[in-house]
């Protein structure tokens, strides 16, 4: 008992970076001067911001105390080498050939790939380090400045203050990439990354692109604090898969925001399978005229993992439609959470929204909760919701065991395929059997509860 | 010698109450049973508890398939073991795609009869596909479906002879197989079982109408009632009950229940 009191009292409640961690950053990564500056501004922010806490309605359900802040220093990578990467991490995700690829381990670049086809075509797909050197007029009035923003919370102002790597995407107007980008974030240090991606499509533009989140397996604490900012002009068409799969080492404080304009499209599709505790705000902002939006997200939660997802679908304008599908499983003594909100504004008439929850519960020491909501202020709406519960039904396995596949292979097939609907939205075949072969390794495996 | 399914004696109870009491048959590979009876006689339960289905708890009696004692087998080893159970009411399996629901079927016979085997090889599989859903009048999209999802009543039992058809058990029960359908996807139905009968396969055909024997003739006709067999006789049987209904058989054996 002693030892657990002092051992608390020991250990910081909030992160222990200083302004000298931004200056470390800046200097390392021969920043220009508004970006420091930035980092400051934010800095201000997040010193007068209170720590998230149980009192907090979106934390309220997510105790992330048992976090180390005094094991959290900045990761420096050094010595990083593409060989660390797993190899069927780096297969192109169709054929044999990509629009581009970027690869960080540790945070540094170790691989960095586009085809002539992409730079022909003006678009800029680099690290964001590089971008914000050789494109400000591009990044300045687009990082943290429309999607994701320091102010939206604690961990956001860390962030924009903070953020150690990340990814640019910008395409212009017209210009469609045809093959899909890859971009992989890759951790084998303990200690804290910071990672953004920031993808811009001008009016009429299109891309496909694929964030993979991995790290190599350890005991030591990771976190990761994230941004992710996806801008999605007029008439534009942009399909985001991001997938994470952390040790079960990491923490994971994450913000994500789509801005969709007017007739643009958005399929963004999210997988959580790794990680210790994520919390991750997910929003979906329908800004112009018929704008779409689908978001589909997967997780698969087991030992003590604890996934929350806090997700957001704004109608901001008339005729905008949304379809938001989470499909989830927890077993061992894992813990989920969704939390999902569709709002729309006065006077936006004719939105349909739309959001669902599907969970499976394969054990009975899991705990999986489901809270949606609707805050509707206009009336020629069309909004529904759903939450389901459910545990592994025993009438299909019985059906497949009758025709002589043996119960373990049976159930796993009725599990997977209560996750087929959404690995379909993937549209890269490769990645789909990674995510299958992930799935099967946590339906069989016995991941211990550490 | 072909292989014999032996019922003797079997008792069942679901949720503690008896449903089946002391029901002896014995099918043997090359003959046609049927089995009929008013609703709730125990046909059904008899079916799932042939195949092993853990919601029902037999209580006494035996069931020997093949010289083994098929208590002592899980429903997906007396699926290899070549028994087959068409189900009334088959159930839908998201995600699980007809085909790849088959060829696992199929590489868990070849690995159980040999654990070197690496299965159907996909060419091999696809043609066999091909040449039973032509058999049964299936369209070939059928096979990249998720089992059962979306199915009309006809296309659910044509996907059960399909999966019979393709997996060759010894024996097969079909439960109710013509319930629920018009009488095209009957005959389509129909006919594709009675295009496997032969010296290897024994059927039994639980059913409540005789209208399915007119196309799967039977050899025996039994008459289950308040979970026993109560009349066994020939192919007439049927025809008697088709004018008669059950009546004469609750006079005969009379209205309680247990």
């Amino acid at each position: 008992m002693t030892v657990a009191v002092r051992r608390r009292s020991a250990t910081p409640e909030a992160p222990i970076y200083t302004p000298a961690d931004i200056e470390a950053l800046s200097a390392a990564n021969h920043e220009p001067e508004w970006l420091r500056e930035s980092r400051h501004v934010a800095w201000e922010l997040y010193e007068m911001l209170p720590m998230p806490g149980r009192t907090d309605e979106e934390w309220r359900r997510t105790d992330y105390r048992s976090i180390r802040w005094d094991e959290a220093p900045i990761v420096t990578g050094s010595n990083v080498s593409l060989d660390v990467v797993p190899r069927e991490t780096l297969e192109p995700l169709i054929g044999d050939q990509q629009a581009g690829t970027l690869v960080f381990v540790d945070g540094q670049v170790v691989h960095y790939e586009v085809t002539d086809t992409l730079r022909q075509q003006g678009v800029v797909f680099t690290d964001l380090v590089t971008a914000c050197r050789d494109y400000p007029e591009l990044v300045r009035a687009r990082l943290m400045t429309q999607a994701v923003k320091p102010s939206d919370g604690k961990f956001a102002a860390l962030h924009a203050a903070l953020w150690t790597h990340g990814v640019f995407l910008y395409v212009p107007r017209g210009k469609m990439v045809e093959l899909p980008l890859h971009v992989v974030m890759y951790h084998t240090q303990p200690g804290a990354t910071l990672g953004h991606v920031l993808v811009s499509l001008d009016e009429a533009s299109s891309a496909t692109i694929l964030v993979d989140y991995l790290s190599a397996a350890g005991d030591a604490q990771s976190t990761y604090i994230g941004a992710t900012e996806l801008l999605v002009g007029d008439g534009a068409n942009l399909r985001y898969v991001g997938l994470q799969d952390w040790n079960r080492a990491t923490y994971e404080f994450s913000h994500q925001r789509a801005r969709v304009a007017k007739d643009a499209t958005l399929d963004w599709v999210i997988g959580t399978m790794g990680g210790k505790l994520v919390k991750s705000f997910i929003e979906v902002e329908l800004d112009g005229f018929a704008a779409q939006g689908r978001v589909s997200g997967m997780f698969f939660a087991d030992g003590v993992q604890m996934f929350d997802h806090d997700t957001q679908q704004n109608h901001n304008a008339p005729m905008t439609k949304s379809d938001l599908l989470f499909k989830g499983a927890a077993k061992d003594e894992a813990r989920s959470l969704w939390q999902g909100m569709i709002k729309s504004q006065p006077k936006m008439q004719k939105i349909d929204g739309f959001q669902a929850s599907r969970n499976l519960l394969l054990s009975p020491d899991a705990r999986m909760d489901a809270i949606p909501g609707l805050e509707i202020e206009a009336d020629d709406v069309r909004c529904t919701h759903a939450a389901t519960f459910g545990t592994l039904e025993e009438a299909p396995v019985f059906y497949l065991m009758s025709r002589g596949i043996p119960r373990p292979q049976a159930e796993l097939m009725v599990t997977e395929g209560f996750f087929e609907e959404l690995l379909e939205r993937i549209p890269f075949e490769r990645v789909q059997d990674r995510l299958r072969a992930a799935l099967e390794a946590k339906i069989v495996g016995a991941n211990s509860l550490k | 010698m072909g292989a014999a399914l032996e019922i003797r004696n079997l008792h069942v109870t679901v949720e503690d109450k008896p449903i089946l009491r002391g029901v002896n048959l014995t099918v043997k590979q090359g003959e046609v049973h049927a089995l009929m009876g008013p609703n709730g006689s125990g046909k059904s339960t008899l079916a799932n508890v042939l195949l092993g289905n853990p919601a029902y708890q037999v209580t006494a009696g035996q069931i020997i398939f093949d010289g083994q004692d098929l208590m002592e087998l899980e429903a997906d080893e007396r699926s290899r073991a070549g028994l087959f159970l068409a189900f009334q009411y088959p159930v839908s399996i998201p995600g699980v795609t007809l085909a790849n629901f088959l060829r696992l079927a199929i590489n868990a016979r070849m690995k159980a009869a040999d654990p070197t085997s690496k299965g159907i090889s996909v060419s091999d599989f696809r043609k066999l596909m091909r040449a039973k859903m032509d058999s049964l009048n299936m369209d070939h999209s059928f096979a990249g479906r998720y089992l059962n999802e979306g199915f009309s009543g006809g296309e659910k039992k044509r996907a059960e002879i399909l999966q019979m058809a393709v997996l060759n058990p010894k024996i097969t029960i079909l439960d109710e197989t013509d319930s629920g359908l018009d009488i095209d996807a009957l005959r389509v139905v129909s006919e594709g079982v009675a295009n496997l009968r032969g010296p290897d396969l024994g059927v039994l055909v639980i059913t409540h109408y005789q209208r399915i024997l007119n196309y799967i003739k039977p050899d025996y006709v039994h008459i289950m009632y308040q979970g026993r067999i109560v009349e066994s006789g020939g192919a007439d049987m049927a025809l008697r009950l088709e004018e008669t209904g059950y009546d004469w058989v609750r006079e005969k054996f009379g209205e309680e229940q247990a």
